[in-house]
């Protein structure tokens, strides 16, 4: 095999049977890969040294609150789309420790309590979620202050980024030109080709770093036919996705939409349980918590996920500001759709579904978009036809 | 960020729930420097961290002061310092009032309850460059008398020939002979020309909306009103998502805000 050297942009082939070598490779620079694997009924993210670990053969069915594993009728390695976990638990985990004190003679001293993030690789990461990283990159690093903990965990990663080549149930990001193909952010970028015998991946190189893993991987060029076939599949799914949301004028639409009365229905069928906001994987808001250690000498202040959708997370002296459900509901909406554009000049959804197949009750956030999209409709149709 | 120490250099008890607290930095790393409107993190180890607007001399660079009303779990905790005891802060953070950027015009200051709080570095900045300003009038509003903060400092500020100060309470408990009634009721008598004229208000939200439209009937127009905005807020640094309105970020876009600039988001019901 020659071996030229490959460079960023650069499209190679690895065989399904040579993938194993991919993880080991990452292994032996020092990364310990994170990727997709069945743990109580779900696909979810966990550490993995042999690629056997992935959801192989295994699909998902999902739908309005509901999630189903099934057997596939061949062994791809990523025949399924996202499940509860997001990379958001590695980069921005669910509890974190800022700083700890200890007790001294004349009162008390602070330390650091963060600690050197693991230098992970995740493998399988989607479209999707590769902008929903690039959204909270802007949260935590691109802002006036920077986030010490995520840029340190940020900058200790590897990305294998995977193109959808199946809609998921509850998927749009074909709407908001999120997906379903990783076009940035990656170190290399795979589509699981699976035809009668042939069984390979297209690699596109996306770094310096990913073409220096994938020059010790045993690969060939990619041919033209292998290009198109992948890219066949990649457009496939855009075809087969079932869900859209319209996002075009969305932001001023919901501005003026504060007072719409379909806010007054979700505060009737939202349970405000923060399912939505906990499976998201741009949500990154946080609450703190001091613990004390039973000899009252150390504490520890932590951080750690918090919805908008409990009534603590508005509370001031006084009151809660949010305490209608329905006003709860509005600001998880508004801030996806709208304000969000505001903040940081980009939508905070990814078109992932992930909301809609985790809330127990089956509230699909593009139905109620619409909803509010329609009534406005008609009400301009209404008053464009008295004129 | 992590916080640094302070020292307890003195404890002063302005009313029954509220206090004001002078600390020393322990060692080089801790600031004391601010600009007026700013607030830090005031955090004890076991209890918590908590948004405390500086309430001191913003030209005294010798200690932190901070007034602190103890309402909840950790400010409750921060009532029981006494003096060489530790606290830890971060900051500071967040905009300031226009105090420079008012110069040679009219300066209104108008507080209610602990709003007087996080205006007073700016009066005290406007009383030590005094001949940069034209009227200078300062309107503060508590429930009772016993309410009133910094009421030695306000009988002395009174005393000047070249400020206007009044001082009004809701209920006139305790033996009270001065003026009656919620604080726009002061605005009338404010001797300011509102084509000139700065505003800075601090209260609670509804005193602030109904001090904004008492001005205006002043025809002080909203873009020369400044107002401070409180919400729950856990990190000071846009990371929480707590303190959000709307689009805003009350800790890095505020607290201080432009009144016309926030105004549609402050009308807005359980927003
Ligand atoms: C920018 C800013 C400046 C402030 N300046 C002052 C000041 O100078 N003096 C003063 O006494 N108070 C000030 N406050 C209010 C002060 O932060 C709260 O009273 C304090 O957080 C209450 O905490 P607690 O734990 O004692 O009360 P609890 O009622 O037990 O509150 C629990 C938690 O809710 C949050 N919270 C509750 N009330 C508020 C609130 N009003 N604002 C923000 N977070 C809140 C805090 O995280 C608090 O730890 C300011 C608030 C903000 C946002
Ligand atoms: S709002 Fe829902 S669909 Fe959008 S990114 Fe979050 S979980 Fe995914
Ligand atoms: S929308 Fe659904 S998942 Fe989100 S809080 Fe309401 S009930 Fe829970």
């Amino acid at each position: 095999m020659v071996n030229l050297l490959l460079e960023n942009g650069d499209l190679v082939v690895i065989e399904q049977s040579d993938f194993q070598q991919l993880l080991d490779v990452l292994a032996e620079r020092t990364y310990q890969v994170v990727g997709p694997t069945i743990r109580d009924s779900a696909i979810i993210y966990d550490e993995m040294t042999s690629y056997t670990k992935l959801p192989i053969g295994w699909t998902d069915v999902q739908g309005k609150g509901t999630y189903r594993l099934k057997r596939r009728e061949d062994d791809a390695l990523f025949g399924y789309t996202v499940g509860p976990h997001s990379w958001k638990k590695y980069l921005h985990p669910p509890v974190s420790y800022l700083w700890r004190t200890n007790t001294t003679a004349d009162g008390f001293q602070v330390t650091t309590a963060i600690e050197e993030p693991p230098k992970l690789a995740f493998i399988g990461v989607r479209a999707c979620e590769l902008q929903a990283i690039a959204a909270q990159d802007q949260v935590f690093l691109q802002g006036r202050f920077v986030d010490a903990d995520y840029k340190a965990r940020r900058e200790n990663i590897f990305v294998v980024a995977v193109n959808c080549v199946q809609a998921g149930g509850t998927c749009f990001c074909a709407s908001l030109k999120t997906g379903p193909k990783a076009t940035s952010g990656f170190d290399l970028a795979l589509t699981e080709v699976l035809t009668g015998t042939n069984h390979y991946f297209l690699v596109e190189i996306g770094s310096s770093a990913g073409a220096d893993v994938m020059q010790a991987v045993t690969h060939q060029p990619a041919s033209p036919a292998q290009i198109e076939a992948a890219e066949a599949l990649v457009e496939a799914t855009t075809q087969q996705m079932g869900r859209t949301l319209e996002p075009l004028d969305l932001k001023e639409l919901l501005y003026n939409s504060y007072e719409h009365p379909q806010w007054d229905e979700l505060g009737e069928r939202c349970l405000g349980c923060g399912s939505c906001t906990m499976v998201c994987p741009t949500c990154f808001c946080t609450t703190t918590h001091d613990t004390i250690d039973v000899t009252g000498e150390t504490t520890a202040h932590s951080k750690k996920w918090d919805s908008c959708f409990t009534m603590t997370f508005s509370y001031i002296h006084g009151g809660n500001v949010r305490t209608p459900l329905r006003s709860r509901y509005r600001q998880w909406l508004m801030h996806k759709f709208a304000t969000w554009l505001d903040q940081f000049g980009r939508s905070g959804c990814v078109g992932c579904g992930r909301c809609i197949t985790w809330c127990p009750a089956y509230i699909d956030i593009t139905e109620e978009i619409r909803a509010i999209q329609e009534s406005t409709n008609k009400q301009e149709e209404k008053i464009g036809g008295k004129l | 960020m992590l916080p640094h120490l302070f020292r307890v250099h003195q404890v002063h008890r302005e009313t029954v729930d509220t206090f004001t607290l002078q600390l020393d930095p322990v060692d080089e790393r801790g600031a004391v420097s601010f600009v007026p409107g700013q607030f830090n993190m005031l955090y004890l180890p076991g209890a918590g961290e908590v948004p405390i607007s500086v309430s001191g001399d913003p030209a005294q660079a010798k200690h932190l002061t901070h007034t602190i009303r103890s309402v909840g779990a950790v400010t409750k905790v921060m009532d029981k310092l006494k003096r060489g005891d530790l606290l830890a802060v971060r900051g500071p953070f967040g905009t300031h009032w226009p105090v420079e950027e008012a110069e040679g015009n009219d300066i209104v200051i108008i507080a209610g309850g602990l709003g007087l709080a996080p205006l007073r570095p700016a009066f005290y900045q406007v009383l030590s460059d005094r001949e940069k300003y034209n009227k200078v009038v300062l309107l503060y509003g508590a429930r009772t008398p016993q309410d009133l903060l910094y009421r030695h400092e306000l009988e002395r500020w009174r005393g000047l020939l070249d400020v206007q100060v009044e001082v009004t309470v809701d209920s006139p408990v305790g033996g009270w002979h001065g003026d009656v009634g919620v604080i726009t009721t002061l605005i009338p008598r404010g001797h300011f020309d509102p084509a000139r004229t700065v505003a800075l208000v601090c209260g609670p939200e509804i005193m602030m909306r109904y001090t904004v439209m008492e001005l205006e009937k002043r025809e002080v127009s909203q873009n020369k009103i400044f107002v401070s905005i409180e919400r729950n807020m856990k990190c000071a640094t846009g990371f929480c998502g707590h303190c959000q309105l709307g689009p805003i970020f009350i800790c890095k876009d505020g607290p201080i805000f432009r009144f016309d600039l926030v105004k549609d988001w402050l009308g807005k019901r359980d927003i």
